[in-house]
C-alpha cells in the first residue's frame, strides 16, 4: 500500500491554544515538531474567548492566594474535579500567565502597570469566606484572540512546522493498542498521509456542534473524542455540558461572564433582577450551571420576554459609554451585529447556549491518555503515544461545572505540561510504535467508505437531526424517559450516517468531504454524551434531572467512563489527594 | 433572492464561471454567510471558509458585491439597497489579487508571508522578571487598534499597491502588525524593525488610497499606522 510517510517526534492535532502551547513548549527545546490543523491556527475556537483567564497572580488583591482559586474551582466542579489537577493547575497558574505577558500578549493594565483582573462568577476569597474575587485576568473581552495570536507567533518564531487546513481522519494503531500517528488529508489538494510519530497530542477543542444552538464555532466538532473512540478510547463525564447562561437569543453568540463581572445582571421581562432569589449571595456570579438553571425557570414560569416567552435580558446600559466601550467593546459590537441592540442603551436578549464539553478523554496532568482500569485511583494505565490536553482531555479540573475564565487557564497549563512532559520522555528515548499494513489500512476506513459511497442521505439533514435530537433531548434539565427516547434516534442515526452519502468526491478544498467526516464524529461524541447522561441517575453541577433532582454522593462522587467496545458506562474515582493543601470536602454547594 | 456565485473547481473546470442560486430567506436579513451555508445545502460541492461565524476568526472574508468583507457580519441590509428584498443579487467573488484554490476559497501563502516578514512577536533580550513586564494603561492604550487585527486579508486584498508588488510592498494588513509591535513598550528590537521597512518597496508603496480603512471588518486603520511608521522612520533619519 503507498501512503506517503512524515515522521515526527511529535504531532500536535488542533491549533487552538492548548495545541499551540504544547507544540510551543517542544519546538523551544528543539524537537522535530508537526501542528495540523483543519484551520488556520488563529482561526481555531480560542479566538472567540472573550472574557479572560483566571489566575492567582495578586493584581487586583495583593493577597490573594492559589489555593483560594484551588476551592473555588474545587467547588465548581460539583467535587468531582480531581483535587491533584486542580491544585497543579491553579498553583503553576501564575507562572504561565506571566510567560503570556513575556510572550507579548497585550493584556489589560492597571495603575500600577500590572495585568488587570476582572471579577468573574463563582470567585471567592479566603475559601468562600471573603467575598466576591476579582481573579480574571483580561485583555479587554479579546482575552482568546490575544491569546490565540501570541501563542502563534511564538509558534512561528521558534519554527513548529505548521500543517495547516490539514483535516485529521483518525488514530493510527499498532495491534497492541499503542498508537503510532495519525491519518490526515490536505484539504487543499486531498492528499492522504501517515503523520508517524512518537507523541501524538490531541488538542482537538470541544464539540459544542452536536447542539443545534450553541456558542460553539461551526468547526467544533468533536474530532478527538470521535478518533480516540473509534480507536477503543474511553471518554469520562460526557454528560457534562456547560450551557453560557449568556448567549444572545437566536444567534447563540457569547456574550461574555465579563459583562457580569463589571457589574450587568440580568432580568425577567418584569425588569425583575430574578438572581436575587436563586442565589442571594453571588447574585449574577453564582456559577453558571446555577445561573442557567435559573434563568430556564424564570422562562419556563413565564416571565421570559419576547414573541415566545424565550428569553430574558442582560442589562449593562447602567454601566456607562466609557466602561462599556473600554472593558466590553467586543460585545458591543457582537450586540449591536447579532442583537440589533446597543447594550449602552438597551438590555442584550440572552439564553442559556451550550458552551463547554467538561468531559472528554481522561488524561493526567502530564496529557497522558489513560485507558479504562475498571478500577481506583493509582490503577491507571496508559495509552501508549496519546496524549490530550485542553477542552478534548478531561484532566479533570472542572468535574461538573467549569468555572468561566478557567478554560484559558487549562489550555496553557496543560498545554505546556504535557510539552514538558514529552521533550523528557523524548530525552530519556521515547518508543517509535510500527503499525503494520493492517494497522493503516483499518485507520484509513472510514475515509474511504466516505470516498465509495454510492447513494443515501445528505450529510446536512442527518446533521440538523442529530443536533435537534441533542438539543431536545439532552438540555439544561433532563429526563430519564426523553433521554431514553434520544438514545434510539441516535441509534437509528448511526445507521443511516452510515449509509449516508458523499456526492462530492474531488480532491481540491473539499470541504463536503470534511463535513461528512465531521458527522461521524458529532455522531460519537453524541452517543456518548447520551449514554453517559441517562446513566448518571443523579443532578449534579451541569447535568440536571427531573427524576433524579439531587446530588447523590452516595452513589456518583466519582466519574463516568463510557466504554466504546460494550459501550457501557463504569465508574472511576475521583482524586481526592493534592499533595500540599488538605482535601477540600465534598459540602452542600451554594451560591 | 437571487445569489451569483463564483465557481471554480480546478479538478473539473477549465474556467471559473458565475453559476446563479435561488435561496429562501423568508424575507430575514440574514448574514451573507446564512446564505452562504443555504446555498451549501443545495450543493454541497460549494467551498467558503468559515468557523466562528461572529466575526472574530478572520476566515470568511470574501468579496461582497464588490466590496472586502466577512460574510458571517454582513447583513443583507448592509450589503446594496435591494439585495434583502430580493430585488438584486447579492454577488459573491474570492477575495481579489490572490490565486483562487477553489470557489471562494484563495490561496493566502503571499498573504501570511508578509506578516511572517514583519517578525511579528514580542521581542526582549532583557530578562524577565518573576511576575509580567510593567506596563502603564497610557502605553498599553497605544495597541488598541492595533492588536485586534484578525487576519482576514480583507485589506491587503482591496490595496491596489499590494495587487502590483504582492511580493515586495508588504501591505496594510503586515504593516499594521509591524506597528504593533513598533509601539509596544515591552518591545526592545525597535531600529531592527524600522531597518528592515526602509526601503523603497515595503512600507513606502503605499500612497493613502486607504481601501484598506474602508473595508476593515475590525474597524481598524492601517493607513494611520503605516503613517505612524513612516514618521518614526523619518525622524530616525534626520
Amino acid at each position: 500500500m503507498s501512503i506517503r510517510t512524515i515522521t515526527f517526534d511529535a504531532i500536535v492535532v488542533g491549533g487552538g491554544g492548548a495545541g499551540m502551547r504544547a507544540s510551543l513548549q517542544m519546538a523551544q527545546s528543539g524537537f522535530k515538531t508537526a501542528l495540523i490543523s483543519k484551520v488556520f491556527p488563529t482561526r481555531s475556537h480560542t479566538v472567540s474567548a472573550q472574557g479572560g483567564i483566571t489566575c492567582a497572580i495578586a493584581s487586583a488583591d495583593p493577597n490573594d492566594d492559589w489555593r483560594w482559586h484551588m476551592y473555588d474551582t474545587v467547588k465548581g466542579s460539583d467535587y468531582i474535579g480531581d483535587q491533584e489537577a486542580i491544585e497543579y493547575m491553579c498553583q503553576v497558574g501564575p507562572e504561565a500567565v506571566f510567560e503570556l505577558d513575556h510572550m507579548g500578549l497585550p493584556f489589560s493594565r492597571t495603575e500600577e502597570g500590572r495585568i488587570y483582573q476582572r471579577p468573574f462568577g463563582g470567585q471567592s476569597k479566603n475559601f468562600g469566606e471573603g467575598g466576591q474575587a476579582a481573579r480574571t485576568c483580561a485583555a479587554a473581552d479579546r482575552t482568546g484572540h490575544a491569546l490565540l495570536h501570541t501563542l502563534y507567533q511564538q509558534n512561528l518564531k521558534n519554527g513548529t512546522q505548521f500543517y495547516n487546513e490539514w483535516y485529521a481522519v483518525d488514530l493510527v494503531k499498532d495491534a497492541d493498542d499503542n498508537v503510532c500517528g495519525v491519518i490526515a488529508i490536505s484539504i487543499e489538494t486531498g492528499e492522504t498521509v501517515f503523520f508517524k510519530a512518537k507523541a501524538t497530542v490531541f488538542a482537538t477543542g470541544g464539540a459544542g456542534r452536536i447542539y443545534s444552538s450553541t456558542t460553539n464555532a461551526l468547526i467544533n466538532t468533536g474530532d478527538g473524542v470521535g478518533m480516540a473512540l473509534r480507536a477503543g478510547v474511553p471518554v469520562q463525564d460526557m454528560e457534562m455540558w456547560q450551557f453560557h447562561p449568556t448567549g444572545i437569543a437566536g444567534a447563540g453568540t457569547l456574550v461574555t461572564e465579563g459583562c457580569r463581572g463589571e457589574g450587568g445582571y440580568l432580568i425577567n421581562k418584569d425588569g425583575e433582577r430574578f438572581m436575587e432569589r436563586y442565589a442571594p449571595n453571588a447574585k449574577d456570579l453564582a456559577s453558571r450551571d446555577v445561573v442557567a438553571r435559573s434563568m430556564m425557570m424564570e422562562i419556563l414560569d413565564g416571565r421570559g420576554d419576547g414573541p415566545d416567552g424565550d428569553y430574558v435580558y442582560l442589562k449593562l446600559d447602567h454601566l456607562g459609554e466609557e466602561v462599556l466601550h473600554s472593558r466590553l467593546p467586543g460585545i458591543c459590537e457582537l450586540s449591536i451585529t447579532f442583537a440589533q441592540v446597543d447594550p449602552v442603551k438597551e438590555p442584550i436578549p440572552v439564553v442559556p447556549t451550550c458552551h463547554y464539553m467538561m468531559g472528554g478523554i481522561p488524561t493526567n496532568v502530564n496529557g497522558q491518555a489513560l485507558k479504562f482500569s475498571g478500577g481506583h485511583e493509582g490503577e491507571d494505565q496508559f495509552v501508549n503515544g496519546l496524549f490530550a490536553v485542553g477542552e478534548v482531555a478531561c484532566v479533570s479540573v472542572h468535574g461538573a461545572n467549569r468555572l468561566g475564565g478557567n478554560s484559558l487557564l487549562d489550555l496553557v497549563v496543560f498545554g505546556r505540561a504535557a510539552g514538558l512532559h514529552i521533550e523528557e520522555a523524548l530525552r530519556q528515548g521515547m518508543t517509535q510504535y510500527e503499525p503494520s499494513e493492517e494497522d493503516l489500512e483499518r485507520a484509513l476506513s472510514r475515509v474511504n467508505r466516505w470516498n465509495e459511497s454510492q447513494d443515501g442521505e445528505s450529510v446536512s439533514s442527518l446533521r440538523k437531526e442529530l443536533q435537534s435530537t441533542m438539543q431536545n433531548h439532552f438540555g439544561v434539565f433532563r429526563k430519564g424517559d426523553l433521554m431514553e427516547e434520544g438514545v434510539q434516534k441516535l441509534a437509528k442515526l448511526r445507521e443511516r450516517i452510515a449509509n449516508a452519502h458523499l456526492e462530492d468526491k474531488s480532491q481540491s478544498f473539499n470541504t463536503a468531504r470534511v463535513e461528512a467526516l465531521e458527522l461521524d464524529n458529532l455522531l460519537e461524541v453524541a452517543e456518548a454524551t447520551a449514554l453517559a447522561a441517562s446513566g448518571r441517575t443523579e443532578s449534579r453541577g451541569a447535568h440536571s434531572r427531573y427524576d433524579f433532582p439531587d446530588r447523590d454522593d452516595e452513589n456518583w462522587l466519582c466519574h463516568s467512563v463510557f466504554d466504546p467496545k460494550s459501550k457501557k458506562l463504569g465508574k472511576r474515582d475521583v482524586n481526592f489527594k493534592p499533595k500540599t493543601v488538605d482535601t477540600f470536602q465534598p459540602k452542600i454547594r451554594t451560591y | 433572492m437571487k445569489v451569483s456565485i463564483y465557481r471554480y473547481n480546478p479538478d473539473t473546470d477549465r474556467e471559473p464561471s458565475m453559476k446563479e442560486y435561488e435561496v429562501d430567506t423568508q424575507g430575514k436579513d440574514l448574514m451573507v454567510l446564512d446564505v452562504l451555508n443555504l446555498v451549501k445545502e443545495q450543493d454541497p460541492s460549494m467551498a467558503y471558509r468559515r468557523s466562528c461565524r461572529e466575526g472574530v476568526c478572520g476566515s470568511d472574508g470574501m468579496n461582497i458585491n464588490g466590496k472586502n468583507g466577512l460574510a458571517c457580519i454582513t447583513p443583507l441590509s448592509e450589503v446594496a439597497p435591494g439585495v434583502k428584498e430580493g430585488k438584486k443579487p447579492l454577488v459573491l467573488r474570492p477575495l481579489p489579487g490572490l490565486p483562487v484554490i477553489r470557489d471562494l476559497v484563495v490561496d493566502m501563502t503571499m498573504f501570511y508571508n508578509q506578516y511572517e516578514k514583519v517578525q511579528p512577536y514580542l521581542q526582549n533580550d532583557t530578562p524577565a522578571p518573576a511576575i509580567e513586564r510593567l506596563q502603564t494603561p497610557e502605553d498599553r492604550a497605544k495597541l488598541d487598534g492595533l492588536y485586534e487585527c484578525i487576519l482576514c486579508a480583507c485589506c491587503s486584498t482591496s490595496c491596489p499597491s499590494f495587487w502590483w508588488n504582492p511580493e515586495k510592498f508588504l501591505g496594510p494588513a503586515a504593516l499594521l502588525q509591524s506597528y504593533r509591535f513598533l509601539a509596544d513598550s515591552r518591545d526592545e528590537a525597535t531600529e531592527e524593525r524600522l531597518s528592515r521597512l526602509d526601503d523603497p518597496f515595503s512600507l513606502f508603496r503605499c500612497h493613502g488610497i486607504m481601501n484598506c480603512v474602508s473595508v476593515c471588518p475590525k474597524g481598524l486603520n492601517p493607513t494611520r499606522a503605516i503613517g505612524h511608521i513612516r514618521s518614526m522612520l523619518l525622524e530616525r533619519g534626520v
